[in-house]
């Protein structure tokens, strides 16, 4: 089970890289469980300038803009 | 113009010599279309049942030319924008702006502002970024000046519609506001009025995500996304601000512009700052309405301080603000920042 972070204060693109993280997982077949921050202060100690970004498992590996689908694919199945 | 319902990633399975071939085949096209305006525009005015020169065919006149125009342009300006900044990064900043404390630190920061993508909505945890990082407040206030104000899309569009002269004096001045708000704001020792936990917070070091690279067909599809995303979400405020311009050119009579915004009304600075300031819009709704003033009589000092307290002063925006700034910090960000708007108004009235 990897839990994948998704950093952003609830924008539209946030919901749908959430979504496309979603879609991924199912697709590859690896089980995952997403969170949601939203809260600025957290978002910023993690590290995140730019919203929205993503971390699997502890490790930031995105921030800013809607991910590449692709890369989303190799984050998840590292 | 709901681009939601398409499939979001269909461009990410264009082989890439697509790319390479219809990006420049695109400009071709845009380029053609934007030399067919003025025949388009009157075209298409003659065949409304008004005549031309009246009031209601000056203004159906404009508002066709203009919505194409700007629609154009807002397309061409925000695509190359995307690519370009797709070399630059809020963390690339960050790690720039760091260690930079003496005062090449705000110039810096306001040409930084331009440069780096960041959204409205990111503007907090971007300001917590910086300022837990160690850069000072005041260069910290000069990149989230600089980045509105000094937009692109607002220069582009000015240079477009406007002319080049005022395009240029704009960004001049909205970089040296950006500049000088950023260094008196930083003067004053600040960091007590941010609210507590900001100060007490100490954000880890960023990790490197520079493994992300780009490909130019990446940074192309960058470009095409932003498009997308930013033109879908400002035509409607395009369309309101041409249709207040087109209003403007054609029933406000030059008379009472020049009693109003004219340049020997000296309150009309203040007034439009006054106005400007609640008034919630973005660069791409605004410079048809500065079009039209200009094209009235307005003073040029009166609707540049209009134009840049409407994009550079939002509320919206301060009241993101307000998580990590204090009242009385963002009174005085408003208070500096109006001060370098009214002394450019004033200014220019003064000098034309």
């Amino acid at each position: 089970m990897k839990i994948v972070k998704v950093y952003g204060p609830g924008c539209k693109r946030c919901d749908k890289t959430e979504d496309m993280i979603k879609d991924a997982a199912s697709r590859l077949g690896i089980e995952i469980d997403v969170v949601k921050v939203t809260d600025a202060k957290s978002i910023a100690m993690a590290g995140v300038l730019s919203t929205p970004g993503i971390s699997v498992d502890g490790k930031l590996v995105h921030a800013g803009g809607l991910p590449n689908s692709e890369k989303i694919d190799i984050w998840l199945s590292a | 113009m709901t681009t939601e319902t398409h499939e979001p990633h269909s461009p990410g399975r264009l082989p890439d010599w697509a790319w390479y071939a219809g990006v420049p085949v695109a400009a071709v096209v845009w380029w053609l279309l934007y030399n067919q305006l003025i025949p388009f525009s009157e075209w298409m005015t003659s065949l409304f049942p008004v005549a031309r020169d009246s009031h209601t065919g000056a203004a159906i006149a404009f508002f066709i030319y203009d919505v194409p125009k700007v629609l154009l342009l807002l397309t061409g300006i925000v695509f190359v924008t995307g690519v370009l900044r797709s070399w630059f990064s809020p963390e690339k900043t960050r790690a720039i702006l760091a260690g930079k404390r003496q005062i090449w630190g705000y110039p810096l920061a306001a040409a930084l502002g331009v440069l780096t993508p960041f959204c409205s909505c990111s503007s907090v945890p971007l300001f917590i970024g910086f300022v837990s990082a160690g850069i000072p407040l005041g260069v910290t206030f000069s990149f989230l000046i600089a980045g509105p104000m000094v937009g692109p899309v607002g220069l582009g569009l000015l240079y477009g519609l406007v002319g080049w002269q005022i395009a240029t004096i704009y960004l001049v001045f909205g970089f040296t506001i950006a500049t000088v708000a950023g260094v008196v704001l930083g003067r004053m020792g600040l960091e007590r009025h941010l609210q507590d936990w900001v100060r007490e917070l100490n954000a880890g070091p960023v990790d490197d995500l520079s493994a992300e690279r780009l490909t130019l067909v990446d940074r192309l599809r960058i470009g095409v996304e932003q498009v997308r995303e930013i033109v879908g979400k400002v035509w409607i405020w395009v369309l309101i601000g041409i249709g207040i311009g087109a209003v403007i050119h054609g029933y406000v009579p030059e008379t009472m512009m020049l009693q109003i915004m004219g340049g020997e009304a000296w309150w009309s600075v203040p007034a439009a700052v006054v106005v400007g300031v609640p008034m919630y819009t973005n660069a791409a709704g605004v410079i048809p309405i500065v079009e039209a003033l200009l094209g009235k009589g307005a003073a040029l000092g009166t609707t540049l301080a209009f134009m840049m307290s409407v994009i550079a002063l939002s509320l919206p925006e301060m009241i993101i603000l307000k998580q990590v700034l204090t009242y009385r910090l963002i009174a005085i960000f408003l208070a500096v920042v109006a001060a370098g708007i009214l002394a450019t108004g004033f200014l220019f009235n003064f000098l034309l």
